[in-house]
C-alpha cells in the first residue's frame, strides 16, 4: 500500500484534489452527485479519453505530438468520403477505416522523426500545419451534414431511469472509450513492448544499447497515438453528428495539458492510463459542476486554466518545501 | 574571396545558411512562376503583413532559447490589446487623446509582462514544464479574455490609431519600423547584453549555470516577462490593424511563431540562435504566402506549404550533415 502511495503519487493526489471538488459541488449543485450526470461525462469526455490515452504511449516514448487532433479532423473526412463511396458501411468498417488512415498519418510522423532526427516537436507542429492547411485547402472549409444512418443514431448500450425521471445511459462512444483504454492499458504495462516504450523514453540511447528496435518503438507510439485519434475522430464525428474540419483545431492543446497534468512527463518515461483518465475527468468534472452551479460559460476556461495553473505549481512544489519542518521530522524517524 | 566568405560565413554564424537560401529558393521559384510577383506591391504587402507575426515569433524566441517555450503568447497579446480599449474607451472611444493611448499602451504592456512574470515565476521555482505552464496560462487568459468581452469584439478607436497600422514613414511601413527597432533591442540583447548571454548559458545547461554563480531563477523570470513585454507590442500593434481587439485574434499564429523560430536555425533545445537568422524566415514564411495568394491559392494552402517547407529545410540539415560526416571520414 506505502509503496503504491509512493509510485501513485500524482494519481493519488488528482484523487484527492476531484474528490474535494466532487463534494464541493454536490452541495453546490443537487444535480451534481447523480448516476445519470455521471454517464453524462462519461459520453461527454469519452472523446478527450481515447485523445489523451494515445498521446500517452508517445508521451511514455519521449515524444511530443501537436498534430494528432487535426489528423484526426483529416481521419473523419477521409472516412466518411470513403464510406459514402462504397454506400454506407457500419461500425466495424468505419472503425477499420479511421483506425487505418490515422495509423498511416501518425506513420508519417514516426518517419520524419525517426528516418531524418526531426525532434518530435518540430517535425509535429509541421505536419500539424501540412494536415490543416491541405484539409481547409481540399474541402474549402465546408462541413459535411449527411452522414451515414448508423453514423448519427444514437447506440444506448444500457439506459435505466432514475427515481427523478432523468435517464442514465452508457453510449457507444463510453463502450470505445473503455476498449481503447484497456487496450492501451494491456499495451503499455502488460507487454514487453510496453516495457520497452518506457526504457526508450526515459534513455533512448541506453534502450539502443540494450538492443532495442528504436525504429519501431517510434513507429509504434505514434502510430498508437494515429489509431487513437482516428477512432476520436470517428467518435467525435457520431457524437457531434457533422465533420466540420476545425471542429478539433486546438483540442491537441487542451488535451496535452490534461495528460500531463495526469502525471506523464514531457521528456519521456513516466505515466500511467490511470492518470492520464484523472487528468481528462478532473478538467470535465469541473467545467460540468460550473455548467450546473450556473456560472457563465465564458467563465469555464479561465477557471479551468487557473485550476490547472494551480495543480501544475503545486505538484511540482514538493510539501517539504512548503513546510520544511516535516522534512526534518522525517529525516529523525 | 573564399576569405571573405569566410569573415561573412563568421559574422552571419551557420543558422545563416538555411533561411537565405530558402529566401533565394522562394524569390527565384515565384519570380518565374508568378510574373507580377518582383514587385513593389509584392513587398509592400509582405512589409506590412510581417510585424504581427515577427513580434509574436520574438516574443517566442526568448523562452526558447532558454530551453522552453511560450504558447500563451497570442492571447498575451490579445489580452494586452483588450487592455489598451479599455483605456481608450473609457477615454472617450473615438474622442479619446494621444495621453490615453500612451497611457494605455503602458498599461498594456504591463499587462503582458505581468503575465509572463506569473509564468516566470512558476516556471523558475518550480522547475514545471514551461510548455505546460504556459500551455494553462494560455488557457487560463483566453477563459480571461472570453469571460471579459463576452465573445465579442471591441471596437471604435481614435483616428490617430490608423498610421500606426497603416501608415507610412518615408515610405517604410510604420508597423514595420516598430517591429525592426523591436529585432533590433532583441539582438542587442542577446549578444551584447548580460541577460542574453546568460539565457544562451541556460539554454545549454541550466545546472552548470546555476553552478557557475548566476542566479538563473531572476533570468528565467526575467525572459518570461520579456517575452509577455514582447507580445503586449504585437498587441497593441494588432489593435491598431484591425481596427478591433478580438479574444482570439491571431491565434493560428502560436504555431507559426514556433515554425518560424526552428526555421530560423534556433535549436529546439536552446541555447543556439540569433535573431537576424528568424527575421529572414519570417520574410520567407511571408513572401511564400503573398506569392501564394498572387497564384491564386489561400492562406490555408500557404499553411501547408509553410509545413513543408519546414520539413524540407530539416532534411536538408539532415542530408548536410550526413555529407559533413562522410566527407570527415
Amino acid at each position: 500500500m506505502r509503496s503504491f502511495a509512493r509510485s501513485h503519487a500524482t494519481e493519488l493526489a488528482l484523487l484527492g484534489v476531484m474528490a474535494v471538488i466532487c463534494v464541493v459541488l454536490s452541495f453546490a449543485s443537487d444535480r451534481f452527485f447523480t448516476l445519470g450526470n455521471a454517464f453524462d461525462l462519461l459520453n461527454t469526455s469519452s472523446v478527450n479519453i481515447i485523445f489523451a490515452v494515445g498521446l500517452l504511449v508517445v508521451l511514455i516514448a519521449g515524444g511530443i505530438d501537436i498534430s494528432f487532433a487535426v489528423a484526426a479532423s483529416v481521419v473523419q473526412y477521409l472516412a466518411v468520403t470513403f464510406l459514402g463511396w462504397i454506400g454506407g458501411g457500419n461500425w466495424v468498417i468505419g472503425l477499420i477505416v479511421a483506425g487505418a488512415t490515422g495509423v498511416a498519418l501518425g506513420c508519417i510522423n514516426a518517419f520524419l522523426i525517426h528516418q531524418f532526427k526531426i525532434i518530435s516537436i518540430v517535425a509535429t507542429i509541421s505536419t500539424f500545419n501540412i494536415f490543416f492547411g491541405l484539409l481547409m485547402f481540399f474541402t474549402g472549409g465546408v462541413s459535411i451534414y449527411n452522414l451515414p444512418d448508423w453514423m448519427t443514431t444514437r447506440v444506448v448500450l444500457f439506459e435505466r431511469e432514475m427515481a427523478d425521471g432523468t435517464w442514465a445511459e452508457i453510449t457507444l462512444p463510453v463502450v470505445i472509450m473503455a476498449l481503447c483504454v484497456f487496450a492501451t492499458w494491456a499495451l503499455i504495462t502488460r507487454t514487453t513492448t510496453g516495457r520497452q516504450l518506457y526504457s526508450f523514453g526515459d534513455n533512448p540511447e541506453g534502450a539502443r544499447r540494450f538492443g532495442i528496435n528504436i525504429g519501431a518503438m517510434q513507429y509504434i507510439a505514434f502510430g498508437w497515438l494515429g489509431l487513437m485519434a482516428g477512432i476520436a475522430g470517428l467518435v467525435q464525428a457520431h457524437y457531434a453528428q457533422e465533420v466540420v474540419p476545425n471542429a478539433l483545431y486546438g483540442r491537441e492543446l487542451d488535451v496535452l495539458a490534461a495528460v500531463v497534468l495526469g502525471g506523464a512527463r514531457l521528456g519521456g518515461g513516466k505515466g500511467s492510463v490511470l492518470g492520464c483518465i484523472l487528468g481528462v475527468l478532473l478538467v470535465s468534472i469541473t467545467q460540468n459542476g460550473l455548467n450546473l452551479m450556473g456560472v457563465s460559460p465564458f467563465a469555464f476556461k479561465m477557471i479551468v486554466g487557473a485550476i490547472i495553473l494551480a495543480a501544475i505549481t503545486l505538484s511540482n512544489t514538493s510539501i517539504e518545501r512548503i513546510l520544511p519542518f516535516l522534512k526534518s521530522r522525517r529525516a529523525s524517524q | 574571396m573564399t576569405a571573405l566568405i569566410e569573415r561573412l560565413r563568421a559574422a552571419l554564424g551557420p543558422e545563416m545558411a538555411g533561411p537565405v537560401a530558402a529566401f533565394v529558393v522562394v524569390v527565384i521559384v515565384f519570380g518565374i512562376l508568378a510574373p507580377n510577383f518582383l514587385s513593389a506591391a509584392t513587398f509592400g504587402s509582405v512589409a506590412f503583413q510581417l510585424p504581427e507575426l515577427g513580434l509574436l515569433t520574438l516574443a517566442m524566441l526568448l523562452p526558447i532559447l532558454t530551453g522552453g517555450l511560450n504558447l500563451a503568447i497570442t492571447f498575451t497579446a490579445n489580452i494586452a490589446g483588450l487592455t489598451l480599449a479599455w483605456v481608450l474607451q473609457s477615454r472617450g472611444g473615438v474622442d479619446a487623446g494621444v495621453g490615453a493611448f500612451i497611457l494605455g499602451s503602458m498599461l498594456a504592456i504591463g499587462v503582458g509582462a505581468l503575465s509572463g512574470l506569473l509564468m516566470g515565476l512558476v516556471i523558475a521555482y518550480t522547475k514545471a514544464h514551461p510548455i505546460l505552464v504556459s500551455l494553462s496560462m494560455m488557457i487560463f487568459l483566453r477563459g480571461l479574455g472570453e469571460f471579459l468581452t463576452r465573445g465579442g469584439d471591441l471596437s471604435g478607436f481614435p483616428a490617430f490609431l490608423a498610421p500606426i497600422g497603416y501608415g507610412t514613414l518615408l515610405g517604410i511601413p510604420v508597423p514595420l519600423l516598430i517591429f525592426i527597432a523591436c529585432v533590433g533591442i532583441w539582438h542587442v540583447l542577446l549578444t551584447r547584453m548580460k541577460l542574453g548571454f546568460n539565457t544562451y548559458m541556460i539554454g545549454s545547461n541550466i545546472e552548470a549555470t546555476r553552478y557557475s554563480g548566476i542566479n538563473t531563477r531572476k533570468v528565467l523570470v526575467l525572459v518570461y516577462t520579456l517575452s509577455g513585454a514582447m507580445c503586449a507590442v504585437a498587441g497593441i500593434i494588432m489593435l491598431a490593424r484591425f481596427n478591433s481587439v478580438r479574444v482570439g485574434h491571431g491565434e493560428s499564429y502560436l504555431l507559426i511563431t514556433v515554425l518560424a523560430c526552428f526555421l530560423g536555425g534556433v535549436n529546439p533545445f536552446g541555447g543556439f540562435g540569433r535573431v537576424i537568422p528568424v527575421f529572414i524566415a519570417l520574410i520567407v514564411l511571408q513572401l511564400l504566402s503573398s506569392g501564394l495568394n498572387l497564384m491564386g491559392a489561400n492562406q490555408h494552402l500557404a499553411t501547408a506549404v509553410w509545413g513543408i517547407l519546414m520539413i524540407t529545410v530539416m532534411i536538408l540539415r539532415w542530408v548536410a550533415g550526413r555529407i559533413k560526416f562522410l566527407n570527415a571520414k
